[in-house]
């Protein structure tokens, strides 16, 4: 299996995983077979800390027929890659650039997936 | 072996050139509207579609699109390409009809676009679903341009009202162009007080959803003086560093920076020679980060240089003297109608504001989520 599906078993086990180099201890994100633009290959699977940054942050002003607003952020996480991703459990709008966040594992459209809450 | 494009400045130019059907063009399939332009294109620099040997075309709805339009056209190029970088696809196709025409594979170069998006129901992408952020309900481009709009307003302590000043200057260019599709006047509380569609980004940060296309004819240099204006291609250079924003390297500087150097690099000039600068205005934020990353200001300047009306009509800057995507026209994919009212400026036909004996003008595209960034550079033969 490639590293997506490998990522979305791992999830669905219910584990938050990325990948780091061996030789080099870089991590990457999104899960690939090898790092971009530097090419190691020695790439593991390491659970990921779970901790992190909110990048930037926006909210969708959709209508309350189709489901109503919902937070869409960029979060940094410590291990120094960025993901696309939701900030739940509190009000979109109160998301802010800088805010320390930390992962759990939700579902959006049947399947898990990693979303951020205020730590 | 160093590449060295500086060969290729001023060794063709765009001798025809149309923009039809913008607005609403209701009963109009999108390739209907290409070939249109492509024939009032063809007819203002002088030619028959019997003369068209290269073609370049990209939409948001033809897989194919060049093999679509020249079966359309009849036409049986010998070299057509479809390539689709976004909304910056154009300027990309007018440096690849340069290199086409300079190695004389071809004599003529059609590049063209069209679309009814407008009348079809609305805005439509080409795109796939993105790996990694679907699954959120990610709204493309929009949230994209939101998160780096949030992102430069933190770094930089802008506020909605930068931005809005970028609204208001389109609109008062527009307010002239009898072409462009929304021309009553705005004002930044206009801007501030319109709905909210993806924070920081409301409705008149956004681009236009019209219909329209438009088509550009290109030859050798050594052919371009038998027509009535040619406008020649001083500078191009393109760069792209991600398809997705969560890949962008920084979200508040684009490669922009790589694709300007490159095109001024060619054409021997720098951004105090451009006398109409325009730039792929999707969003409110795309003028001031291109305005940065093409050095007509520093870095976390944009936000200032923009006020004040300075890109306004009476500026000291023209910057989308047809009133940009906000305001003029944005069938989907803006870029073809860049590169139109640069051209445009340089003949002295703007069909709004003319700026005064403009001989040079930058047209930038912009594409994906500020993904593709491909500068042109043009100029009248008194610029060679």
């Amino acid at each position: 299996m490639g590293p997506e599906a490998q990522f979305k078993a791992y999830l669905a086990d219910g584990k938050f995983m990325i990948q780091r180099s061996a030789s080099t201890g870089r991590y990457v994100f999104y899960p690939r077979k090898f790092i971009p633009g530097t090419g190691e290959d020695d790439l593991e699977w390491v659970e990921a800390q779970g901790t992190g940054t909110v990048h930037s942050t926006t909210v969708n002003r959709r209508s309350p027929e189709k489901g109503g607003t919902f937070n869409v952020a960029l979060i940094d996480l410590d291990e120094g890659v960025r993901m696309l991703s939701r900030v739940v459990g509190m009000a979109p709008e109160d998301v802010s650039i800088g805010l320390k966040v930390r992962a759990t594992i939700g579902e959006l459209h049947g399947e898990p997936a990693v979303m951020w809450e205020a730590a | 072996m160093a590449s060295d494009m500086a060969h290729l400045r001023g060794k063709t130019a765009c001798v025809g050139a149309a923009a039809w059907g913008c607005g609403e063009q209701p009963g109009w399939s999108s390739l209907e509207i290409m070939g249109q332009n492509a024939r009032l294109a063809l007819a203002d620099a002088g030619l028959t579609i019997a003369d068209v040997d290269g073609v370049w075309a990209a939409t948001a709805v033809h897989a194919m699109p060049s093999m679509s339009l020249a079966e359309h056209l009849g036409i049986v190029p010998k070299y057509s390409s479809g390539s689709n970088i976004g909304g910056s696809s154009f300027m990309s196709h007018v440096l690849d009809a340069a290199l086409h025409l300079d190695a004389g594979l071809i004599d003529v170069a059609l590049i063209a676009y069209g679309s009814n998006q407008r009348t079809q129901g609305g805005f439509r992408s080409a795109s796939e679903p993105v790996p990694f952020e679907s699954q959120y309900d990610v709204r493309l481009p929009i949230n994209a341009y939101a998160l780096a709009a949030a992102r430069y307003m933190h770094e930089f302590g802008a506020t909605r009202a930068h931005l809005a000043e970028v609204a208001v200057a389109a609109r008062g260019w527009a307010s002239h162009n009898p072409e462009a599709f929304t021309r009553d006047p705005i004002t930044v509380d206009d801007v501030l007080g319109a709905r909210m569609i993806s924070d920081p980004l409301g409705k008149l940060d956004c681009c236009l959803v019209t219909d329209g296309g438009g088509a550009l004819v290109m030859v050798r240099a050594d052919r371009a003086a038998d027509h009535a204006k040619p406008i020649y291609l001083l500078g191009a250079g393109m760069a792209h560093d991600h398809r997705m924003i969560s890949e962008m390297p920084t979200l508040t500087t684009t490669c922009a920076v790589e694709a300007g150097e490159r095109a001024f690099a060619m054409a021997g000039m720098g951004p105090g020679d451009m006398q109409t600068v325009q730039l792929y205005d999707a969003f409110t934020i795309n003028t001031v980060l291109f305005l940065e990353d093409l050095g007509f200001c520093a870095k976390g300047e944009g936000k200032d240089f923009v006020g004040g009306g300075h890109i306004a009509p009476g500026g000291g800057l023209p910057v989308n003297t047809n009133g940009g995507g906000l305001s003029c026209v944005h069938p989907g994919m803006y870029g073809l109608f860049v590169l139109i009212e640069a051209i445009r400026q340089c003949r002295g036909a703007a069909p709004g504001l003319q700026i005064p004996d403009a001989t040079v003008s930058l047209a930038h595209g912009n594409g994906g989520v500020l993904s593709s960034q491909v500068t042109t550079i043009w100029g009248t033969a008194d610029a060679l």
